[in-house]
């Protein structure tokens, strides 16, 4: 069954704390990794690593780029859960 | 007919010896050249600080300082080598190898001689092939040396890869595993190599012609290193029947120190000290493993008898892992 929205910002909100240290309250979806959340690319790489764990939804490097934000890898991650 | 007896009971590193180019280079030197500043690199690659050889000074002029301090440390003489082995992916040259110029120049009289090229895996590929030798009777005693010019090969002017690679050479002598009474030692003390590649990513890390610099693609690079390389540190632990309990020490090759701790964290040995040499000498390929080595034995940080797991890995992709222990 496909996860919900909310699902999946719980779960990366996890992540996000684990791997940058920044606190769930401050993760909400319109939030930018690199300016917002100071979050860099090689942090990036370990929250799709995590990711990819947590949901089963492998996130490449080529994709990787282009999720800028936080709904951006909500959409991401419950397209591809839907489609797996 | 074997050349020398062969070692049953394997090969291990009699010594160790390092050697840093005098001028060191800080990250507000590099703010100067490119947009960059010192708490950017420290948080993306932790190096503080790094080494950078003399304009004209070589990998060969490297390689034998750093090869001369570990003969002199394993108290043997240049005519007790059989072979020398130079690890490096940055000569001068291609041709004449570097490692008969450095034997010639450390005195070691016609020995074998070759360079190897696995990139940053370098030094533990070289080390795999120096134990084998011993061990089949090929050679009694290999001076094994990493030695790196990278500076040469880089683009001062891209901030991606000018802050993090440097110069630098260590080297290991390596000899029969015999106890003090000159029987077999019954502790191998050069574990079974657990090695590999993957040509796929041959595009992640390389120099694509001779006039073009290195480059690197920093997060595939970090996403391989820290999501494939732990099962192979594991697996060399495995094949020498170390437990990563049983670790005092471990050596991952110096590309990063977020790779370096990410590594540390998923190899399952807490109680291991981790070499973080990339610090103060940022990434010197090759050399970085057998610097760190040769750095924390003349800082007394190691003891005879620990178990060191060394993992290298880089371009091509390839990698290799194996435990040693310390002399």
């Amino acid at each position: 069954m496909a996860m919900t929205q909310q699902e999946i910002l719980a779960g990366l909100c996890e992540i996000i704390d684990e791997i940058a240290g920044v606190p769930a309250d401050q993760v909400t979806p319109a939030k930018t990794f690199v300016d917002d959340l100071d979050i860099d690319s090689l942090s990036m790489v370990e929250i799709a690593v995590a990711a990819q764990d947590k949901f089963g939804v492998e996130i490449p490097d080529d994709q990787l780029k282009d999720l800028k934000t936080v709904q951006d890898v909500i959409d991401y991650v419950g397209r591809a859960s839907v489609s797996a | 007919m074997r050349l020398y007896e062969g070692s049953a009971a394997g090969a291990k590193v009699l010594a160790f010896g390092g050697y840093q180019p005098a001028r060191v280079v800080t990250n507000d030197e590099l703010a100067a050249l490119v947009d960059t500043n010192d708490e950017w690199i420290r948080s993306r690659v932790g190096i503080e600080s790094r080494r950078l050889a003399a304009e004209d000074e070589t990998v060969a002029d490297m390689a034998v300082a750093a090869g001369g301090k570990a003969l002199a440390a394993s108290g043997l003489s240049p005519a007790d080598i059989d072979l020398v082995i130079v690890a490096t992916c940055t000569p001068e040259v291609m041709i004449p190898n570097t490692s008969a110029v450095v034997a010639r120049r450390l005195g070691i009289t016609a020995p074998g001689a070759f360079d190897l090229n696995a990139a940053c895996a370098g030094f533990c590929y070289a080390l795999a092939g120096a134990g084998d030798a011993v061990r089949a009777g090929s050679a009694r005693n290999v001076l094994v040396i990493g030695a790196e010019k990278l500076s040469h090969w880089v683009d001062w002017t891209d901030r991606a890869t000018c802050i993090i690679f440097a110069d630098g050479a260590g080297a290991a002598v390596v000899g029969r595993a015999t106890g003090p009474d000159g029987s077999p030692d019954a502790v191998p003390g050069i574990g079974p190599v657990v090695w590999g590649s993957d040509g796929d990513m041959a595009d992640k890390i390389c120099i694509r012609d001779r006039n073009s610099f290195i480059f690197q693609e920093g997060q595939s690079v970090f996403r391989w290193a820290t999501t494939a390389l732990h099962p192979i540190a594991q697996q060399a632990c495995e094949a020498a029947g170390v437990h990563p309990t049983e670790l005092a020490v471990f050596v991952p090759h110096q590309a990063n120190l977020r790779i370096v701790e990410a590594l540390a964290k998923r190899l399952g040995a807490p109680q291991a000290k981790v070499a973080t040499d990339i610090v103060t000498a940022g990434n010197t390929s090759s050399a970085s493993i057998p610097l760190a080595l040769s750095r924390m034995t003349e800082q007394g940080e190691l003891a005879s008898g620990d178990k060191a797991l060394l993992i290298g890995f880089g371009a091509g992709v390839c990698y290799a892992a194996q435990v040693i222990t310390i002399p």
